[in-house]
Formats: C-alpha cells, structure tokens, sequence
C-alpha cells in the first residue's frame, strides 16, 4: 500500500491581510492540522503547482498526471475580497484545473451577501465562512478534506486494479517496479523536510 | 501594589474595556488561542494590528488629501481597517469603519474627513489601552503572577 500514515491534514491559507494570516494559522494550527500561509492567489497557485498555461514541467519525472504538486494539499481556505486576485477568482482556478479540481475549497468574507455566498457554493466551494472565523467553524473542514482523502484513494486503487486485470504478469511487474520507484521518491521528498 | 491587587487590577480594567466597548468577544477568542506553546500570542497579533492600522491611517490621510479623492481607493482602505478591528476585537473603531464606508460610497468628503478623525481617535484610544492592559500583565508576570482570564 505505502500511504505513509499522514495524520494531518495540510491546509494552504490565502489571505493578503497580515493580522488575518496570523489569525488563521494559528486557528488551523490549535485544531491540529499542518498549515501553510500565502498573501495572494497567485501565490497559492505557484504553491499548488499549477503553471500559468498548465504545461507539464519537463523537469517533474511524469509518472502520472497526478503528480503535479510537489506538496499535498487537503484543503485550501481564501479570502474572498483581495487584491488582483480575488477568493472567487482562484477558487474557479482551483476547480478549473484538472490536476487541482479535487480540493476543497472554502471561502471567509466579512461581508454576508448572499449574492456572493451563492456564487461562491455554486462555483464548487464547499463552504462559505464568515470572518471572524472562530474555531467552531474549522471543525466543518475535516469532513470535506476526509471525504476527498478516501475518495482520492479508492479511485487510486480502482485504477490500479483495472490495469493489473488486463497486464501480463511482466508488465505487472514493471508497474510494481515503477510505483515502487515512486514511492522511495515521495519518502525521500518527505524526508527532506 | 501586591500581587492579589495588581491581578484585581487586571480584571477591573479588562471588564471595563468589555463594558465601554472598546472590546468584543473576539478579542476573548483571541485570548483563547493563547497557550503556554504560543504565550505571547495575543501581544503579537495585537501589534500587528497598530503597525497595520498605523500604516492604513497614513494612506487614508493621503487620499483624503488629493485633489480629487479616489473613494474607491479610501474604502478600499477602510475595508481593511474593519476586517483587522473586527479580527482583533476592536469595536469602536469598526463601527466607526462601517459609518466610514457608507460615506465612501456616498462619496462625501467631509463625512470621509470627519470619519478620519474620528477612527484615529478610537483607535489612539483602544492602543493606549491596549498597551496598558499588556503593561499590567508583565507586572503581574514579572511579580512571579499568573494572569487571570
């Protein structure tokens, strides 16, 4: 299997507003999941490896397709009104791209217009919260970010299983060899932390 | 001062700034993050709020200045101003940003003026608050105390 035991949850948190980064963070950090904060959508976009044009970097060994983010995210929380890039504008990014559209996306506003709040579930966030954002309301994202873990990992092993239906057993074993390969990879990444 | 008396103190004026209004149940939030893990907390993102505030009041100043003001670019700023009032607890000087906005879209200058005013007024008052709070906290620390919440 090789899933290495991740018992947390990786949360990118968008937000151009210091006071509101340092909020936030330390918000994720009491419910226990790792986070990470950036100023901009274009910034959360860099860090979820998502190229302007979405071209595969010729650098990254292109093993599968789902392997575009250098580092996994559960769950990415913006907000709604910043500057250049706005929440909802990153969130339709997100939900546009093929190697991103998976996760969850949730919105924080100040503002209650149900205009806004509308727009934004419609375009696919799951939830719309509304700043101040207090602990009580971080407890409706485990729900999301455990939903997409499994489904995530059901679908990884569905393909598998279907491939090895219809491979020779020496094909099996290249594949064996590969994902194996990839694995020692993704450890060593981790490692480097 | 003894110890007993400073913690008294301590709770008197924080009650006082609940019941003035100067602070709301987010700033009880914010305490509530606080932990022996991440113990000044409350002092850090407090004072990045008077850096923030400092700054947005300096850019309002300037853009109430110009010929011919950019209301857009003011509320822009107050916008700003509310959220990170609202985050820390603030009240008094978000109510004034909410007053302030209307009066960004009404494009009113002298509303938008009298607003400045006003908002730097209630945000010197809760920082001098604020910092005295902080104070008598470190004399209740120092003096070997804990701090009642």
């Amino acid at each position: 299997m090789g899933m290495a035991a991740e018992s947390q949850f990786h949360v990118l948190a968008v937000d151009d507003s210091i006071i509101e980064r340092k909020l936030i963070e330390r918000l994720l950090k009491t419910s226990s999941y790792q986070v990470t904060t950036v100023d901009s959508g274009t910034k959360a976009l860099e860090f979820l490896g998502l190229h302007q044009d979405e071209t595969i970097n010729p650098n990254t060994p292109s093993v599968s397709p789902n392997n575009h983010q250098e580092v996994e995210v559960n769950l990415v929380i913006t907000d709604y009104c910043m500057p250049g890039m706005t929440g909802y504008d990153l969130l339709k990014k997100v939900k546009e791209s093929s190697s991103l559209r998976n996760i969850p996306v949730v919105i924080m506003s100040s503002e209650n217009v149900p205009s806004k709040i509308t727009r934004c579930l419609e375009e696919g966030a799951e939830e719309f919260l509304l700043k101040p954002v207090r602990l009580s309301d971080l407890n409706k994202l485990r729900p999301h970010m455990l939903r997409t873990k499994l489904r995530d990992h059901n679908q990884k092993q569905e393909k598998q299983e279907e491939k090895t239906a219809f491979q020779s057993p020496k094909q099996q074993k290249i594949e064996q060899n590969l994902q194996q390969q990839q694995q020692q990879c993704n450890t060593n990444k981790r490692g480097h932390r | 001062m003894d110890l007993v008396q400073l913690q008294r103190q301590l709770v008197d004026y924080k009650t006082s700034l609940y019941n003035e209004g100067f602070l709301d149940e987010q700033f009880t939030q914010l305490q509530e993050l606080q932990d022996e893990n991440n113990p000044d907390f409350v002092v850090e993102v407090v004072s990045l709020f008077f850096e923030d505030s400092e700054r947005l009041l300096n850019e309002l100043t300037k853009a109430l200045e110009q010929q011919s003001v950019d209301f857009k670019r003011v509320d822009a700023h107050v916008h700003q101003l509310k959220g990170s009032s609202s985050s820390i607890g603030a009240q008094r000087v978000q109510k004034v940003c909410i007053a302030f906005r209307n009066y960004c879209e009404e494009q009113n200058i002298e509303g938008c003026v009298k607003c400045l005013q006003q908002v730097r007024h209630e945000y010197s008052l809760v920082k001098t608050k604020l910092e005295s709070m902080f104070q008598l906290q470190q004399q209740i620390l120092s003096a070997g105390g804990s701090i009642p919440m």
